[in-house]
Order: C-alpha cells, then structure tokens, then sequence
C-alpha cells in the first residue's frame, strides 16, 4: 500500500443521508474476482439515466468536478452490506476521502484497510461543507486535521494504530502475522476448542 | 466483576489484549465464506504465499450469485453471467487448492451461508463467527458473537484466524410483552429500527433481552439478530437458554456424546450477569405490536399496517425515498397494488417462515399478474419443506418455488424485480435498486408478504387467519 499522510483537495458533496453501499456499488457489479476496475460503477445508478446517459443533476456529473479528491456526504455514510468493493470502487474512480458527520462501522473498518481515509467531524463542519461544495480542503492524516479554507483547523477521530498504517504504507496483515506465536498459544491453552 | 454476555464472549477470545496504539487481537472460532466476498481475500494468501491457518475451522458454501431456477442439476442451470460462472469456479478452485470443505452446488447441505451454519448445529453459543457478509449478525441468536467483515479481513481470518478489533460498546434492548396472532419476529425487528433508528446501533453490539426473546424459537430469534446491522449495530445476540439447547441437540456438527454435557455446562453460563453495566439500554413493548411494513428506502422507515406514511418534513433525503417509491405522505399502504411478492433471504427463508406464509396461502390462489417467489434458505429446509407438501401449497397458490440462495433479496443470480415494479419482500433491504435497478421494495412478514399475494395489495395478514 502507498503512504497516505495529506490530501489536498477540492470537494464535491452528495448531500442524502444514509447512502448505502448497495448505492455505492450495486450488487450485479460484484462479480470480479480482482480489486480493480469498480470505479467504473461507482454511485451506478445514481450516475446514469435509465436511458444509459449521465444523470447532469448528479453531483459527480458536473464536467468540472472529475478531479476533486474528497467526497463529503449526508451522516451514516456507507450503512449495509459489507461489501468492501465499496471502497474500492471509490478509490479507483478516484476519491481518496470522505467526509460526514457519521460513518457506518463496516464500511470504515473496510476503507482503512484499503487506504481509504473515512473523515468524521462536527456537525457545524459538515454543514459548511455541505454548504461549499468545491472548497478546497486539506486533510492531513499525520495529524488527523483537517484544515478549511479559511485555515480552520479540524481535528477528527483515528484509531492510532490504523492511521500508523496508512502513514507508513504497511498493511494490517503484517501486525497479524507477527502475532504467530501468541496466537499458537492461545489455540494451546484454551479449555475448550471449537 | 459482573460481564455482559458480549463481554463473557469477547474476554474468552482475546490473544493480545488492546493498548492504545494496537486494537485487540481477537481469535475466531468459526470462518464462513461464500462467493461474492472472497475471490481477492484468496489473492492476499497467493501474493504472500501463505496457507490458511485453519482449514477445519473454515466453511464454505454458495449462495449469492447461484441461481435458484430448479433444474435436474446444478450442472445444467444458468449463471447469469460469464464473470459469475467465474466467480463460482474461482470458489471451487480456492476451496480446493487451500482445503477447505465447500458445500458445493450438488450438497445437500448446501444454502444461504447463514442458514446453513445454524441448521448443521456448527453455529454454537459461545462460539466468535465471521463471515464476509453483513447478515452474519444472525448467529448471535445463539449466543455466539458474530459480524460481517470486509474482504481484507477475510484475507486476514484465512491466514491468521485472527482480527484486529476495537471493543464495541454494548446496547441493551430490553423487550416486553406478548406477540399478537399475525405479528411476527419480522415485525418486531422492523419496529425495533424505527425506533433506534438505521444508525442506532453504530459502534454497539445489541443484546435483545426479556420475557419476550424467550418465549421466541430460534427461528425467530434468527429474525431479529439478522437485521442488527440494518440499526447499524456491529452485532446482536442473545442469551442461550433450553430453546437454543433443545434446537441444537443431535444436529450434526454439535457437539456429541460426552463433549455435549461439557458443551450445555458451558453455555449456560453465556448470559449477562445481573449488576452488568451496558453503554446504553432502551426498551420496548410489543402487547400492541401490529404488523409493520416500510414505506421508504431504508428499513427504519417502517409504518404499521394501517397507519399512514408519515407526513413531508421539508426534508431532502425523505423526499427523495418517497419520490423513489412513488408513495405519497399521509396514506396507508393498506390496498397499494403490489406486483411482486418474494418470501425468502437469511431473514426469513427458515422452515417456520414458509409454513407461515403457507398458513395465510393454503386454498387460495394469488392475485393475477402478481409474481410470488418462494425460496427456501437451504436445500434441506427445501426437503423438510416438501416433506410437509409446503411446496403444492405454494405452486397451487400460483407461487413458484425454487431451489435455495439468495435469490430476489439483493439481484444478482437472476432473481430481479424490474424498474419500477413493487416489490413485498421479506428480506431486510428496501434499498434503491436492492433487488434490482429502479425496483421498489417494501419489507414485510412471511404472513403479510403471502396475504399481499392474495390480495395483490399490501394486505394485513390478521384479517386471513381470523377466517382460518
């Protein structure tokens, strides 16, 4: 995985609350079996028109957005399946970030480990965002600040171990393994084995 | 120190304690693992060379992009795509080169992966289960605490069996009060979410509690555990007691002989401690619960049969979910015409939900052009149900009944509801374009989906058992 330490980006702001990852990525786009190419179908149905077309009204369709790294989204932003092609889809479409006021816990755990950085703040925050969609906004991860365009600092919550990860580049899975020898003891010692 | 049950299970599981640089190392009991979620978790192992650290404590099976249509065998059914046919040998293929035991396509064992868990008796009190997939929630019925983890954490449960996990807070639902005839596990559980709402239980592990829990069959149980994750909640569980003992007892991977004493001794020890603190704990009582239906596009927004679609509070997301529903505020949807009804999914495809909708179906016919889908969780609720001549039940009714998986519940094996068609359904997402794109759903009992069949309208299915 690459290091993440900053973002520096401008936003673009999908308002609804509650989208779930069967928005993000719905489920007849799951039959990949690698990790690439779901940016493709990233918001699908929310994109395009049933006449196959772009949706102009939705937010990613305006022409001069394509590059804006960090999407800001209405609260409980990726409630439901687990499916961690949700992630996946939204990085490879592009976003590096989202921000809300509340992040299903699936759907964080799932975009830590895939260098996604999910970004919770204050209501007051959010609805400045919400309110300037296009800001300019920096998100340092190293200090889990964000910082707003008129230099409004903003710090947000990180499990210190995941955002160790994300900083250094080194996935979870390294952790886990070195953990070799307690977890062949505890197989040992407990009293009843599943 | 008194201990939640959650707390009893989590202490028991714990290989590296939580600091606060490093979350907790948490072993797993039971790996469940099904199509969809895990061709790219088995890439994690290949790229770094790495076995999976415990085969016998690994299950796979097939049940998301498997097609129910019946046919003289797997063999000869129709994938619906060549990337699903893919996925589906990949699986076979990944079982095969890591040893781990699939319930293939030809198993009699075979179906939706949290069905089978249960019903095989693997699925234990006590026990720590994931699985790739949300719905895992379900096994907490038992008293096991079990969730869904993303795609790298099966990677990491493969090599390690273990996980990286933060310790949830606890939320307790205390529930009172007796069921109604025509009122279902489903209904209460559709209630409970409306309550606490579709991010009440965010950060939490749920324990369901109260006279009315145990007076539920495991079936029921089943119900309500499913759809924690639908309040947002990590799990639900709740306590074993002689229901969950008596439901295990002779199944065919419970525990046997002598282990089987050791086994009750222990889990009758799984239930939270009289002075045990939870973070949080709410109520709720069910003496006048009514059948529950939803109106919008998640499954917090729930009205009772009869009560009206709430009115337009100016605000922009519910606007939205009724706009995509075609509903207007202030209307019942008591006689909105309905022109799907699917019954099955991990929420309600288990032997008593079919012999419910069965009950409200037998002698009557569903109404023209009403498509109905019966499909049954495994392939041994399957023959149970056949045995019981549920199926004629059904095909007489005009249903169509198939074979197990998961189906209509979320459109991707072929089962879809087209755009703009109304769906009743009892699976636990009326998500936009869950069962298909532009397709409407509302959630529903087994006993109000098989009277909306009927009726072809959204039916209150009191009104066909006063009459049975």
């Amino acid at each position: 995985m690459q290091p993440l330490t900053s973002i520096t980006s401008r936003t673009v702001v999908l308002p609804t609350r509650d989208i779930d990852t069967d928005q993000i990525i719905p489920a007849r786009f799951l039959t990949a079996t690698s990790r690439e190419g779901f940016g493709e179908h990233v918001f699908h149905d929310l994109r395009y028109l049933s006449d196959g077309t772009l949706d102009p009204e939705f937010p990613l369709n305006a022409g001069s957005v394509r590059d804006h790294r960090i999407l800001v989204a209405g609260k409980n932003f990726g409630c439901g399946s687990s499916r961690e092609h949700a992630p996946w889809a939204l990085l490879d479409y592009g976003f590096q970030a989202v921000i809300s006021t509340e992040i299903a816990d699936i759907f964080r755990n799932n975009s830590l480990k895939s260098g996604f950085l999910p970004v919770v703040v204050d209501p007051s925050t959010h609805e400045w965002l919400l309110n300037n969609p296009g800001a300019e906004v920096r998100i340092s991860v190293a200090d889990a600040c964000l910082e707003l365009p008129d230099g409004r600092q903003v710090s947000f919550p990180i499990d210190a171990f995941a955002r160790h990860c994300l900083v250094e580049g080194v996935d979870q899975l390294g952790f886990l393994l070195q953990q070799d020898e307690a977890i062949a003891a505890f197989e040992e010692r407990r009293a009843w084995k599943p | 120190m008194p201990k939640t049950l959650f707390e009893k299970v989590w202490d028991e599981h714990i290989v590296a304690t939580e600091t606060r640089d490093t979350p907790a190392v948490l072993y797993i009991d039971l790996h469940l693992i099904h199509e969809v979620t895990t061709p790219q978790a088995f890439a994690i192992l290949r790229d770094l060379d790495l076995p999976v650290r415990r085969p016998d404590l690994t299950l796979a099976t097939m049940d998301h992009s498997t097609p129910t249509l019946p046919g003289a065998s797997f063999k000869d059914t129709r994938i619906i795509s060549a990337s699903a046919a893919q996925q589906i040998l990949q699986m076979q293929k990944n079982c095969a080169q890591f040893g781990i035991e699939l319930l293939d396509h030809d198993s009699d064992d075979r179906g939706i992966v949290h069905i089978i868990g249960p019903e095989l008796g693997i699925t234990q009190p006590g026990k720590t289960i994931v699985c790739g997939d949300s719905h895992t929630s379900t096994h907490g019925a038992f008293g096991a605490l079990a969730f869904g983890i993303g795609t790298t954490e099966v990677g990491y449960v493969l090599a390690t069996q273990c996980l990286l996990q933060r310790k949830p807070k606890t939320l307790a639902i205390n529930i009172t009060g007796k069921l109604q005839p025509g009122v279902s596990a489903k209904d209460l559980v559709l209630k409970i979410i409306n309550q606490i709402g579709v991010d009440g239980g965010t950060g939490h592990v749920i324990e369901y509690r109260g006279e009315t829990v145990a007076a539920l069959s495991m079936d029921a149980r089943m119900t309500i555990c499913n759809m924690s994750i639908e309040a947002g909640a990590r799990a639900g569980m709740m306590a074993p007691d002689d229901t969950t003992i008596e439901y295990l007892h002779g199944r065919p991977r419970a525990p046997s002989g002598a282990d089987w004493q050791q086994a009750v001794d222990r889990w009758r020890s799984l239930h939270s401690d009289d002075e045990a603190q939870f973070d949080q704990e709410t109520s709720i009582d069910t003496s006048d619960l009514q059948p529950m239906v939803t109106f919008g596009t998640n499954p917090g927004m729930v009205i009772g049969i009869d009560e009206p679609v709430p009115a337009d509070n100016g605000d922009a997301s519910f606007r939205k979910a009724l706009d995509y529903m075609q509903l207007m505020p202030g209307k019942p949807l008591n006689d909105t015409a309905v022109d799907v009804v699917f019954i099955g999914s991990c929420t309600n495809a288990r032997l008593s939900d079919l012999q419910q909708a069965a009950a409200v179906l037998e002698g009557r016919k569903i109404a023209d052009g009403v498509q109905m889908l019966v499909v049954p969780g495994s392939q041994s609720i399957k023959r149970q149900a056949e045995d019981l001549g549920l199926d004629r039940v059904f095909r007489q009714a005009g249903a169509e009944w198939r074979e197990s998986g998961c189906s209509m519940c979320l459109g991707m094996n072929g089962d879809t509801v087209a755009s703009g068609k109304l769906s009743i359904s009892t699976s636990n997402r009326n998500f936009e374009g869950r069962q298909g794109i532009g397709a409407r759903t509302i959630l529903a009992s087994p006993m109000t989906a098989a009277a909306s069949a009927v009726r072809g309208k959204v039916s209150d299915p009191r009104e066909f058992l006063q009459g049975a």
